[in-house]
């Protein structure tokens, strides 16, 4: 009796632990961004990229319903794939873009600006990555979609824009601004 | 020529002095960066990672202990910007509840089998 009821509990055990690890599979314990808080912090300061003049990103959206921030570099292959979506955006769509140009060297970044046409109103530079870090960005390239106001994130992307993305981007500017 | 020794002796003194105060830091941002998860390469602490991600981090601990920031102001920074997987540490929550007390409970009822055992004896 003691032996059977040892059986049936090792098995009911067993069971258990097999449909928790089951179960596990399932779930990808990888990090996604969209836990985090979607507020974002736009009063560090940082140089200009066409002017030696230090300026706060807080000051460069401030009369802006939407804006766009996008990191980029010269040295970012995929930053010169999505050059286009922006330069479409900034032109059609007519929306503010700030550039933060991420651990680049400023001769290259005009060199890449003059070659692909610059989308951005201003660019600011961030030669340690650390406004980047500031924004609660990961590397490049990087674009957020952002309400000036409540300074809330709309859109997060990490990596190019492409055409899905763009289209989501274009729908959402629409709709604000009606 | 004594002057001339002197002063050489000074500067290399200077120069060590110097050394050491950055050495002082660094080992402040090893050990914090010790305690984060690199988030673009994971499996790895922002200490072991040469990514540009877990670089820019470093140079932020290094600024951030210059101003004058305590560890654990550190962390709380970085938390809001990047969330809580970004420390090694789970914070004590309802969710991580089991985590931290499951050790504990596992602990207290082996001691009580082996007192059981014991005592039969």
């Amino acid at each position: 009796m003691v032996r059977n009821i040892k059986f049936i509990i090792s098995v009911f055990l067993g069971l258990v632990i097999f449909f928790i690890l089951l179960n596990a599979l399932e779930k990808t314990n990888n990090y996604s961004p969209n836990k985090i808080s979607n507020k974002i912090e736009t009063n560090f300061t940082a140089r200009l990229l066409y002017k030696n003049k230090e300026v706060s990103l807080e000051e460069l959206i401030k009369d802006q319903h939407l804006s766009i921030i996008n990191i980029w570099a010269s040295w970012c292959l995929p930053c010169r794939e999505e050059h286009s979506y922006l330069l479409n955006l900034n032109s059609i769509n007519n929306i503010n873009i700030i550039g933060i140009n991420y651990k680049d060297n400023e001769v290259n970044a005009k060199k890449f600006l003059k070659e692909l046409g610059n989308p951005y109103s201003k660019i600011l530079l961030d030669p340690d990555g650390i406004n980047s870090i500031e924004l609660g960005a990961y590397g490049v390239p990087e674009t957020f979609l952002l309400d000036t106001k409540s300074k809330k994130i709309i859109k997060k992307y990490i990596g190019p824009l492409d055409d899905i993305k763009f289209e989501e981007i274009v729908k959402i500017i629409k709709n604000e601004k009606i | 020529m004594k002057k001339f020794k002197l002063l050489i002796i000074i500067l290399f003194f200077s120069f060590n002095f110097f050394n050491y105060s950055i050495a002082k830091n660094s080992n402040q941002v090893d050990k914090i960066s010790k305690n984060l998860r690199c988030l673009i390469c994971q499996g790895q602490s922002v200490y072991d990672s040469q990514s540009d991600f877990a670089l820019s981090i470093k140079i932020l601990i290094q600024k951030k202990i210059e101003e004058g920031k305590k560890e654990n102001e550190i962390y709380e920074f970085l938390k809001n910007k990047y969330g809580e997987w970004i420390v090694y540490d789970p914070e004590i929550s309802r969710k991580t509840f089991l985590l931290w007390t499951l050790p504990l409970i596992l602990f207290v009822f082996g001691g009580l089998l082996i007192i059981r055992k014991v005592s039969i004896k």
